[in-house]
Formats: C-alpha cells, structure tokens, sequence
C-alpha cells in the first residue's frame, strides 16, 4: 500500500509539470466542447487530436488524450440536458431525466449534477483504478460470450419499465430498435441483411447516432415547436437562471444521493473494464439500477435528479474503467481506448503487465493526471455552467434552427453519408408522431445501441454450446447475473399477479363502491 | 368512428365550418396497422437468410431480426386488439390529433428541414448536383428566422451567414469532416488553398 501511495506520489510529480498541467486543461476544455457536440464524443476528439501528440513527449501525449476522453464524458451530458440531444451513446440515459429538468427551469440543477456526478464517478473509478488495476483485469477476462449476453440482457431488464404503462408499446419499441440494429451485414456470415429497397446505404448497417438524433434531435424540436406555437411563439427551451447560491444549493441536495452516486461509480468502473461493453451499458444499467432502487420510480424519466447522477457516475468511472485492461493487458475496453491503445504502440511503449515495471513514470503520471483532469473538468464545467444557461435564454426561433443544423451535421459526420441524414429525418418524423401517440422511444434507442453487442453474444454462445439455452446458467459469472436478469424481468408481472391470486384488486374496488 | 379527414386546408391549422382532423384514437389505430404492415416485412426481409438452426453455424443470419419482427408483429397486434376493445388512454382518446392552428408550425418546420436535405446533394431530379451543405443551412436558417420566426432583416442575416461559417470552422478546418459541397465545390477551393498556405 505504501509503495503504492509512493508511486502515485511520484505521478503527481510528473502530471504537475507545467506542460503536463497545461495539456490536461486544454484536453479537458477541448473534451468538453467536443463531447457536447451532437455526432461528435471522445473518439473523435482522441482520433483527431492524436497526430498533434507527436510534438510533445509520450507522458504528455497520453495525459493529453485521456484528459480530451474525460472531458468529452463530461460534455456529453450538456447537450443531453439543454436541447435533449444526446452528445454521445454514453449520454443516452442522462436525456431522460436531464431535459425534463431543463424543461422545468431548473437545467442549473441537472448541469451541476452531471458535474458533480461525473467527479464523484471519475474519482472513485481511479482509486479503484490506482488499487486494484491487475486482479480486476484477469476477472473481467474470464468473461466470455455467454457472461456478455447475461450483462446485456440484465441491462435490458433494467429499463423494462422505463417507457410508459403499456407494455405492448414498450415491447414494440425495443424490438424494432434491435431490428434496425440488425440491418447491415450478418456478422458471422458477413452476408447483406435488411437491405431494404436495395439501397446501398444500409450495407454499413444504422449508426446508433442516426436514430438518436432523429427521435432525441428533431422529433423533440418538432414537440417544441409545437409546445412553443400553443404558448403564443413566447417559450424558450428553459427558463432556466444561474446564480452561485443556486449552484451551492444544489451542490448540498446532491449530498442525499450519495448511494446512488457510490452505486453508479462501482457498476460503471466493472461494466467499463469488461472488454467490448464499456461506458454505454454501464451508464444504461445504472439508470434501470437507480430508478429500481428508488422509493420513488414514477417521477423518473419526469426529472428525477437521480437520473441524471447515476448514469453521469456510470459513465465517467466506466471511461477510467476501459482503460484498466488497456494499461494491464492491451486490450481496449472501448472505441476511444483503442485509439489510445494505438498511440501507445506509436510512441514506443509496450501496453501489458509489464508496462508498471518498465515505464512507471508513465503509467503513474498517467494516474496521477487522471486525478487532476478530474478536478480540472469539475472546474471548468462548473465555470461554464453560466454560458450554457444563456444559450438556452436565447429566443426559440433562433436556436431552433442552429439545433437543427446541429442535427443535421452531426448525423452526417459519423458515415459522412447524406442517406443517414435523410434516414434521421424519417425518424424524427416516426418519433414525434410515436411521441403523441405514447409509444416509449427510449428503449429503442437503447436497443440500437446495445443490439450490436447483444446479438453477437447471444449467437456465439449457441454455437459453443451447439444451441443449448442452460449455457447461460452454468457459468459462474454468467448464471447469477441471468437470474437476476430474470427477476428483474418478471418483477413488474408479480404485483399484478398477486393481485389476481389474492383478489385484493376486487377487495379494494368493492370497498370503493 | 373518428376518421375526419383533414383535406389540404387542414394545413392552415385553423378551423372553419365542417373541418374534419384525425382523432389521435384514428392515429393510434393508423400507427397499429402501419407498423403491424412494417413488422411482416421486416419478417420477409430477415427470411432471405436462414431463420432456424443452420448445422455447423448455428442460429442463421436471418433468425435474430426475423423472432424479434415477430415479436414486433404480436405486439402491434396486442396494440390493435386494445384499440377495437377501447382499452388505455390513448385508444380512447377522441381529441383532435392537432389542436386548432398546432399543425401549421410542425409541418413547415418538418417541410423546411426536408426542403434542406433535398437541396444539400440533389435528389437526382434533371441532374441538379444540389447545392451542398453551405448553400442549403443559409436558405434554411434564413427562412426559418424571417419567415417562422418574423425576425428583423440583421438578426436574420448575421444568423444565416455566421452559422455556416463556423460550421465551415469547425468541421472542414478544426476536424477535417468534409460536408457535402455540391455544386459549390469550385467556390471552396481557393478557400482550402488559402488555408492550407497557412
């Protein structure tokens, strides 16, 4: 423990060098313009940035990118809370509880709680980090196929109830977003599938991102639109106000939800180590985990606070989290640790075991850094708050259009391919009329993005297991978590159940009468 | 039953003698049966590959999106059976799907954004190339601020010539994400020149 709290020590050393520190505020402040961008998140930012590290030493390079993929984990909630657009997969969940806070004035609330939340999830998820890198990684690499498809289906679980009352719709909604997930090339045969009409944009099958724009970007302006024309052309997206002692206020409330903050940052940090899962099911299973241990589940998805800190604390610990089998075995948790899995190689350095004995300065001034790109994000959200309030006062029939320029380029940059924009378009179109009609969307957006992991999982394990359904249950890691999937799944059945065998239901209706 | 048809006033969005809207209970039963038609396709489609057990590989490239349209297909069902048994809140609703002068804005808004992308690349009518990203936002923007949102002619113009620029900014010189040019191509090539000298 000491030789530890020593090396970390001589990290500090090394992260606080004036041109390590200056990179970390530049990354953070460039991963936090970024990850706010629609279209745009931390892969962008790393991949783009990644031949500017050429022209500082290894050490700053990393610190550099890593302080741009923690900036950009905070930025994309920005965009998720002020226009209901997420910035990135990983901000998916922060929508649902986010914008209905900006919706009801208090968009400083949720902003300081994604801050804060991020902070709490980064700091816990790097001590963690700092103290137990190498058990964690050999754990996490006993998960095959089969303890992947058990994670996915417990995340689908999580948010069974997260649409509306209807179960139908709810059921619909998640079907067709694994549907469309599907479309593309079959991945084991690598054969065309779902290439409706023929046309040659479906072969590189729908980008998660086309349809969340389409429902989250313009379905909800088209909603706004049309909120706006009944309020007379004289609402705004938030009538949200700034001053510190909101800021301090809100910072206090925050303190109550301490649990779900400690339970998000502990999910997020193994969901992230695991190999291809990483901070998008974390932040997901994080929300379904905090709305299940709320007293109060139906004010979620209306802007309960702690929808937005448990997937904020999810996806922040789940960042540092995919970069543990980086470091310790060189393998990328995640897109954006790929990259910088990649620039590693680059720069000389043999990611592995043996990196903590060959390059300790790196390796402790890159987890040192990790503390201090923390704060430095912390500060510089905080500070910007006040900014991104005064965009949301601007009149509604000017950032409409800007918004929509958002979404039309941010749908176009991931395949740079207009057939996606016009593909989002059609989306926002179906969302907003799915929206009146009280079909949940958010359980299709979720399925997109987990489909492609899900699927995959699913049939590969058939296959070891020459199609046997119980090789789920036989493992020791894959067996608990699709039980408790199970019973997740059939909770929200056992109220009404009970009802019909005891005939309380009739009970109380006759006592009404 | 409340299948009022609108006819083409109903875009002014005002009501006038013997107006007939869409009820949202005639949406709800519309949605169903579009999306139950939607759901048997994606059926069909799946099934041009393998949908059972495929010796040697397994489940067939077909069965994962092929079950799921199924499900799909019995949940529109269920949806169509709560519509004709009038049950939930939405299968009940006779309210207009649009209140009176709601649907005006929705639709030129919808029209406009759709105008745009037809504009940015063409849309292969009479070999129109379009007119690329920067034409198009400008025309977009300006008619949504003047036209949708009455603005004055300033607020109207700076917004429409400063948005495109630092989308140019951001995009073509900061990430290097070209957006489509279209027939404008030719006016960015001095601009890439002057920058690249830089």
């Amino acid at each position: 423990m000491m030789e530890i709290i020593s090396l970390l020590g001589h990290g500090f050393v090394v992260a606080l060098q004036p041109l390590n520190l200056v990179l970390i505020i530049v990354g953070c402040a460039f991963g936090l313009f970024i990850g706010a961008m629609p279209g745009l998140g931390s892969v962008n930012g790393v991949a783009i940035l990644l031949p500017l590290t050429f022209l500082v030493p290894p050490d700053g390079a990393i610190i550099f990118l890593c302080a741009i993929y923690y900036g950009a984990m905070y930025g994309g909630a920005i965009s998720s809370i002020m226009l209901g657009i997420p910035g990135a997969s990983t901000a998916v969940a922060t929508t649902f509880d986010g914008r209905p806070l900006a919706k009801q004035g208090l968009a400083d609330k949720a902003l300081t709680a994604a801050a804060v939340a991020s902070f709490v999830g980064g700091s816990i998820s790097v001590v963690l980090f700092t103290f137990f890198a190498p058990p964690l990684a050999h754990i996490a690499l006993t998960f095959g196929s089969q303890e992947t498809f058990a994670l996915m289906l417990l995340a689908f679980a999580t948010f069974v109830g997260l649409g509306g009352d209807d179960i139908a719709k709810t059921i619909f909604s998640i079907c067709i977003g694994l549907v469309l997930a599907a479309v593309g090339l079959d991945i084991i045969t690598g054969r065309p599938r779902l290439i409706f009409g023929d046309i040659s944009g479906f072969m590189h099958g729908i980008n998660f991102l086309v349809l969340a724009i389409g429902i989250y970007g313009i379905g909800e302006m088209l909603w706004t639109v049309e909120e706006n024309a009944k309020a007379g052309g004289k609402s705004m997206l938030s009538e949200a106000v700034i001053t510190v002692d909101r800021i301090k206020n809100n910072v206090i409330e925050l303190m109550g939800t301490w649990k779900t903050m400690l339970m998000g940052s502990l999910l997020g940090y193994f969901v992230g180590i695991l190999p291809a899962a990483g901070a998008t099911p974390g932040s997901l299973m994080a929300y379904g985990f905090a709305k299940q241990m709320s007293k109060h589940p139906e004010t979620f998805g209306k802007g309960n606070i702690e929808g937005v800190v448990a997937p904020e604390t999810a996806n922040n610990a789940a960042s540092t989290g995919s970069m543990l089998p980086m470091m310790t075995l060189g393998i990328p948790g995640s897109p954006t640790t790929a990259i910088l899995l990649g620039g590693m190689v680059i720069w000389g350095l043999e990611p592995g075991p043996r990196l903590f004995t060959s390059n300790p300065d790196f390796v402790w001034g890159l987890i040192a850094s990790l503390y201090v790109a923390n704060l430095f994000a912390l500060i510089l959200n905080i500070l910007f708050i006040p900014a991104f309030i005064w965009v949301l006062k601007m009149p509604f029939t000017i950032l409409a259009p800007i918004i929509l320029t958002l979404c039309l380029v941010g749908g176009y940059a991931p395949t740079q391919d207009m057939h996606d924009v016009w593909l989002m378009l059609i989306f926002g179109l179906v969302g907003y009329l799915m929206r009146k009609l009280d079909y949940p969307v958010a359980p299709a957006v979720l399925a997109i993005v987990l489909g492609p992991l899900t699927e995959p999982a699913l049939r590969q394990s058939l296959l070891i297991s020459g199609g046997d359904p119980m090789t789920f249950f036989y493992r020791p890691y894959s067996g608990p978590i699709m039980v408790i999937a199970l019973i997740l799944l059939l909770l929200p059945a056992l109220p009404p159940l009970y009802r019909m065998v005891t005939g309380s239901g009739k009970k109380k209706a006759s006592d009404s009468a | 039953m409340g299948w009022r048809l609108a006819g083409s006033l109903a875009i002014s969005g005002r009501p006038f003698i013997g107006q007939k809207t869409m009820t949202v209970r005639t949406a709800e039963l519309l949605m169903g049966l579009v999306m139950a038609v939607l759901s048997a396709y994606f059926m069909w489609k799946s099934a041009e590959l393998p949908i059972f057990w495929v010796k040697g590989v397994g489940p067939g490239g077909g069965a994962w999106p092929f079950w799921l349209s199924a499900a799909m297909l019995a949940s529109t069902i269920w949806i169509l059976f709560k519509w004709v048994r009038r049950v939930g809140p939405v299968a009940t609703n006779e309210d207009p799907l649009f209140e009176p002068g709601m649907f005006t804005p929705v639709a030129m808004v919808a029209l406009a954004l759709t105008g745009c992308i037809a504009l940015v690349e063409g849309i292969g009518i009479g070999g129109f190339k379009g007119i690329g990203f920067y034409g198009a936002l400008p025309l977009f923007i300006f008619f949504y601020l003047k036209v949708i949102g009455s603005h004055t002619w300033v607020s109207t113009i700076t917004t429409a010539i400063v948005v495109p620029v630092l989308t140019f900014v951001f995009f073509e010189v900061l990430l290097q994400i070209s957006l489509p040019k279209g027939m404008t191509e030719p006016l960015f090539l001095p601009i890439f020149a002057f920058i690249y000298s830089l």
